[in-house]
């Protein structure tokens, strides 16, 4: 019998917002160390938490985009623990009663074909703040800019059955808080962070027994942690062993992950319901208004690029990666609205692939949607070629510089007056009476050598359709 | 009614010396001996109160009401370097 | 002068007989002399106390007269007051000087109130007799060989001394009432929300309240109107209804139609034969003004201890897992690791009592025990609730003596944590309600005071300073002062 792994996760995602979860701190990320911090935040005696209203709101509003069940009721609990960067030892989270519960997020699998992971609840939590044991022989220094700040934490059923599929939920996932604008999402700054449940069964068996692996912080280093530890638990099984539930660190430098028992005293958080806080209630007309406020989803927009653009899904698929680049594109084709193939041609095609050389996104693309409409707009207005835009859009690139003034200063003007293209092929001919003589004889393939003798003397700058058709009217004499 | 005072007492960081573990330890069965009685009461179908009033929290908007005040507010640290708490070295 | 009341006070500034400074001056003038014997000041700033009572002359003159103009009012030391020492009479917090003033101080120095330095408290409010204080214990100015009673002893102690007209007390089993009774004072313990808690140093959340400690009921009432209002920093802080009535109530002489509830579990076996006379007398007296005596049942009460004991201790518990030694407040000399900073630091910081407490509550949360103590006692907390509300259906108050017994010897109870837990069986139930209580004094039992304690329903405070008034009004016993030796 064959081996399957059994794959859940817990994704902490940082809820945008201006301020931190249960005080008036800043959420700015990259400020100086304890600066945005507060006495709440820094459990200060008898410091009170009040809920950010954003909070709530945006993290009903996830609940929503998934189709999971929102409690207009619920309530939060303390998680009772001791580490120096948890102020007040207790972090304030919903174990009993979370704000959301049940729903889907929509992915591929390895076939390609659509599946649904379940999510078991989407809670709110203050995260804790940061710890750092490498400055230092002997201590362990604290920043406590990140206590507080608020995140929701997305718990999905054991649903994935491969690395790959673990990685697809993820982006998607990731897709969809970004697009809800709920969450930056942004993994280098911690703003989305993963810990993966794995079980190892042989398929049809009950459920194995799982490890946790914490402190997987990007798309790659899931994939690598959950392969390692689907061959770590089968090898251990294989060899008669036994899995043990434990908490194991991914470390993604050695690409290992190692076992936290021993450092984790048997876990025991004695929740129980936070006293300072009572009941969150959202009414029926707030929770009207957050719907009302639900963007278009990227596969409702996948759908409608198709329907009303005539895109090709694969093309609608990368154009609704992001709300970034489904806007730009919108914005292109709002101002060339000619052809919106071409469009999304050129953005996917050439402006990303230059913009990725650059390392760059497109929020923040030098070339912007109306820039790259008036060069769609010099394409089609016969100004320049689509090859010579190519050049324009590196240049573009580079320069800044306006389309216009690119073609201007660099002479690109494509040559459509029909009698200089006429005394240019006229040259040409004369030029090379042989091969003349040899198409007149009826060797049709020297057609192209006096397309590209042509475009040669115009550097290029012929109009291509009018050279062909003049070409072969002047080469039958 | 048996409780290792030694676990719970490391659960709540707090250290106990034998003397102490000693004292203690009788008094907390004592304590949860008497509070046992609870027991006794019929709670069927009874709902639980965590709050005295069966209100909801109010919510705050989400404005920046706090500057930089780090130094004031770490005026009372035990320990700090460059503005940084600091602890005995974690081991991971 | 020092026994007069905030009223007396209020008018000698009025009339120019007198300022704040002076009066300030008078005040701390007793306390150097005579605080030695009672411990009920633990941090007194005189050059701060001067300049408040400057500025608040200065305010008079320029603006005139804020509800507590110029009036010294003792403050325990679990309230934040910014840039002053606030401990919680707890080691672990010595040398705490918060950046913040808890949002009822910020109140009281709005309303021009002079704060007259912290007063001695059980480590964090944790006691009945004021014995657990990292400071020493309080004596009661009745008798120095005697506890105060708690958590609130030093702010009792104070003003029944004579160190003060007023103080700030908090409540969360019975803090305020029970020291009240003890020292002979009137001390209301309000609804659940009334007053904020943010700047309060919190010992059980959902039990905390802040409350004024006065010589009179009128007093009383002036300086909870100040105090009471929904704080937006305090999310279980709700509007305070009627509380422009309060002064009013507190004119009424009689009881004509008052229905008083009389619960027979209150009056039990154990109960000191004195104090229950003086209280029976009490009622009597509440029959003479014209009010309807109701026997009652609060079927419930017996088990209010336990449940007590188990959801404060667990509250207790969380709330002081911030005191860590890492970020303010005590830390061990050189700690080896982490594990020693936590342990060795609180071990150090900590009272036996706070320990005890933090110990009770961390096994009453643990895994395999929460069903059976938290959830099971929360749920007799609501049979608690039940009883208050079906009796209220009855009567419009509710009369109990405010403890079983007078003021006891110091060392008396220190080895039974038990039995002294169980000097607030007539004060806890109202804690887990979120009603309002209130202790007044209503006569001696061997030469010690004994105090009536009034219950009403949610928000009726008001129904309670109409109570008390009228009683205060046809009795003398708030009028007795102890002979405090220096």
């Amino acid at each position: 019998m064959s081996w399957e792994v059994v794959i859940g996760l817990e994704v902490h995602a940082q809820v945008n917002t201006n301020t931190k979860a249960f005080c008036g701190c800043s959420t700015t990320f990259g400020a100086t160390p304890n600066t945005q911090t507060c006495p709440v935040c820094l459990g200060m005696p008898g410091q009170l938490p009040v809920l950010n209203r954003e909070v709530a709101r945006k993290v009903a509003l996830t609940g929503m985009a998934i189709e999971g069940n929102i409690n207009a009721l619920s309530k939060f609990d303390r998680k009772n623990y001791f580490y120096p960067d948890l102020p007040k030892g207790y972090q304030i989270t919903q174990l009993f009663l979370p704000i959301v519960q049940k729903g889907l997020v929509h992915i591929q699998d390895k076939h390609g074909n659509e599946k649904s992971v379940r999510i078991h609840q989407i809670h709110i939590e203050e995260d804790a703040g940061k710890s750092m044991h490498e400055n230092s022989e002997f201590v362990s220094h604290i920043d406590l800019n990140r206590s507080g700040i608020p995140l929701m934490e997305i718990v999905s059923e054991p649903d994935m059955y491969s690395a790959d599929e673990a990685v697809a939920y993820l982006k998607s996932l990731h897709q969809l808080l970004k697009f809800l604008n709920t969450s930056n999402a942004d993994m280098e700054k911690g703003q989305f962070r993963c810990d993966a449940n794995v079980s190892v069964r042989r398929k049809g068996e009950p459920l194995g027994t799982r490890a946790e692996i914490k402190n997987i912080n990007s798309f790659r280093f899931v994939k690598q942690a959950i392969e390692y530890e689907t061959q770590r638990q089968i090898e251990l099984i294989e060899d008669g062993g036994t899995v043990v539930q434990e908490t194991r660190l991914w470390d993604s430098v050695k690409n290992e992950s190692r076992s936290m028992r021993g450092k984790e005293e048997a876990h025991d958080y004695r929740y129980f319901p936070e006293p300072d806080l009572p009941p969150l209630k959202l009414s029926d007309e707030e929770l009207a208004e957050i719907r009302a406020s639900m963007p278009e989803l990227p596969h409702q927009m996948h759908t409608r690029f198709v329907s009303d653009y005539g895109l090709s899904h694969y093309d609608a698929e990368v154009l609704s990666t992001s709300r970034d680049l489904a806007a730009y594109y919108e914005a292109l084709v709002q101002a060339h609205p000619k052809d919106p193939k071409q469009a999304a041609n050129w953005l996917a095609n050439e402006l990303l692939a230059r913009l990725k050389e650059i390392n760059t996104e497109i929020a923040d693309s030098p070339v912007s949607a109306s820039d790259l409409a008036s060069l769609l707009a010099r394409i089609s207005d016969n100004t320049i070629s689509g090859k010579i835009a190519k050049d324009v859009l590196d240049d573009m690139l580079k320069s800044g510089d306006a389309v216009d003034a690119i073609i201007e200063r660099k002479g690109l003007k494509q040559i459509t007056d029909s009698s200089a293209i006429d005394d240019m092929i006229q040259g040409v001919m004369d030029a090379n009476p042989a091969q003349l003589e040899q198409y007149r004889g009826g060797k049709d393939r020297l057609f192209g050598f006096f397309v590209g003798q042509v475009m040669k003397v115009t550097k290029g700058k012929a109009n291509p359709k009018m050279v062909n058709q003049r070409l072969k009217e002047m080469l039958k004499g | 009614m048996d409780i290792d005072v030694h676990k719970i007492a490391r659960l709540a960081r707090i250290r106990l010396t034998d003397d102490e573990a000693t004292t203690l330890g009788p008094q907390l069965v004592s304590i949860i001996g008497y509070v046992e009685s609870l027991q006794a009461v019929d709670t069927e179908n009874v709902p639980t109160t965590a709050h005295p009033h069966d209100i909801f929290m109010p919510l705050r908007d989400d404005t920046v009401t706090n500057s930089d005040n780090r130094e004031a507010l770490q005026a009372s640290a035990p320990a700090l370097d460059s503005g940084l708490y600091t602890v005995p070295k974690v081991i991971e | 002068m020092p026994f007069s009341n905030l009223e007396e006070l209020q008018q000698r500034m009025q009339s120019g007989e007198s300022n704040a400074v002076a009066i300030a001056r008078s005040y701390m003038m007793r306390i150097q002399e005579q605080n030695a014997n009672i411990n009920a000041f633990v941090h007194l700033d005189q050059d701060s106390v001067i300049a408040q009572a400057q500025a608040s002359d200065e305010h008079r003159k320029q603006h005139g007269a804020r509800l507590l103009e110029g009036l010294p009012i003792a403050i325990k030391d679990i309230f934040c007051t910014r840039g002053e020492n606030t401990t919680c009479c707890s080691n672990i917090l010595k040398g705490f000087v918060p950046a913040y003033d808890a949002e009822v101080i910020r109140r009281l120095r709005e309303a021009g109130a002079v704060l007259l330095g912290k007063t001695n408290m059980d480590e964090f409010a944790m006691g009945s007799s004021n014995e657990t204080s990292a400071f020493g214990p309080v004596k009661n100015p009745w008798d120095t060989d005697r506890i105060p009673g708690g958590s609130s002893g030093g702010s009792a102690a104070a003003v029944a001394a004579g160190f003060a007209p007023a103080a700030l007390g908090t409540d969360t089993g019975g803090s305020i009432r029970q020291p009240a009774s003890l020292c002979g004072l009137v001390g209301l313990k309000p609804t659940y929300g009334s007053i904020s808690r943010r700047g309060i140093i919190a010992f059980a959340s959902s039990l905390d309240q802040a409350g004024p400690m006065t010589r009179t009921v009128t007093d009383n009432a002036r300086l909870m109107s100040v105090m009471a209002g929904q704080d937006a920093g305090d999310s279980t802080s709700m509007p305070v209804p009627h509380a422009n009535t309060w002064l009013d109530a507190c004119g009424k002489t009689d009881m004509k139609g008052l229905k008083i509830g009389r619960p027979k579990e209150y009056f039990i076996e154990g109960i000191d034969p004195e104090v229950r006379q003086r209280i029976e007398d009490a009622l009597a007296q509440c029959e003479a003004l014209g009010a309807e005596i109701v026997d009652i049942s609060l079927p419930h009460t017996k088990h209010a201890t336990a449940a007590y004991y188990v959801i404060a201790p667990s509250e207790a518990s969380a709330n002081l897992s911030r005191y860590d030694g890492v970020r303010y407040g005590h830390r061990t000399e050189d700690p080896a690791n982490l594990d020693d900073l936590y342990s060795i630091s609180r071990d150090e910081g900590f009272g036996e009592e706070v320990k005890r407490r933090i110990l009770t509550g961390a096994f009453a949360l643990s895994s395999g025990y929460y069903e059976a103590y938290y959830t099971k006692a929360q749920k007799v907390r609501t049979l608690i609730r039940q009883d208050f509300e079906k009796a209220f259906e009855q009567v419009d108050i509710i009369a109990t003596p405010a403890s079983p017994i007078t003021a006891f010897k110091i060392g008396e109870k220190t080895n039974d944590p038990l039995t002294m837990y169980l000097a607030d069986i007539f004060t806890i139930a109202l804690n887990l309600a979120g009603l309002p209580g209130m202790s007044q004094p209503c006569g001696l039992a061997n030469g010690l005071p004994v105090g009536l304690q009034w219950i009403a329903p949610a928000w009726q405070e008001g129904t309670i300073y109409n109570a008390a008034s009228a009683y205060e009004s046809a009795t003398t016993w708030h009028t007795q002062t102890p002979e405090v030796k220096s």
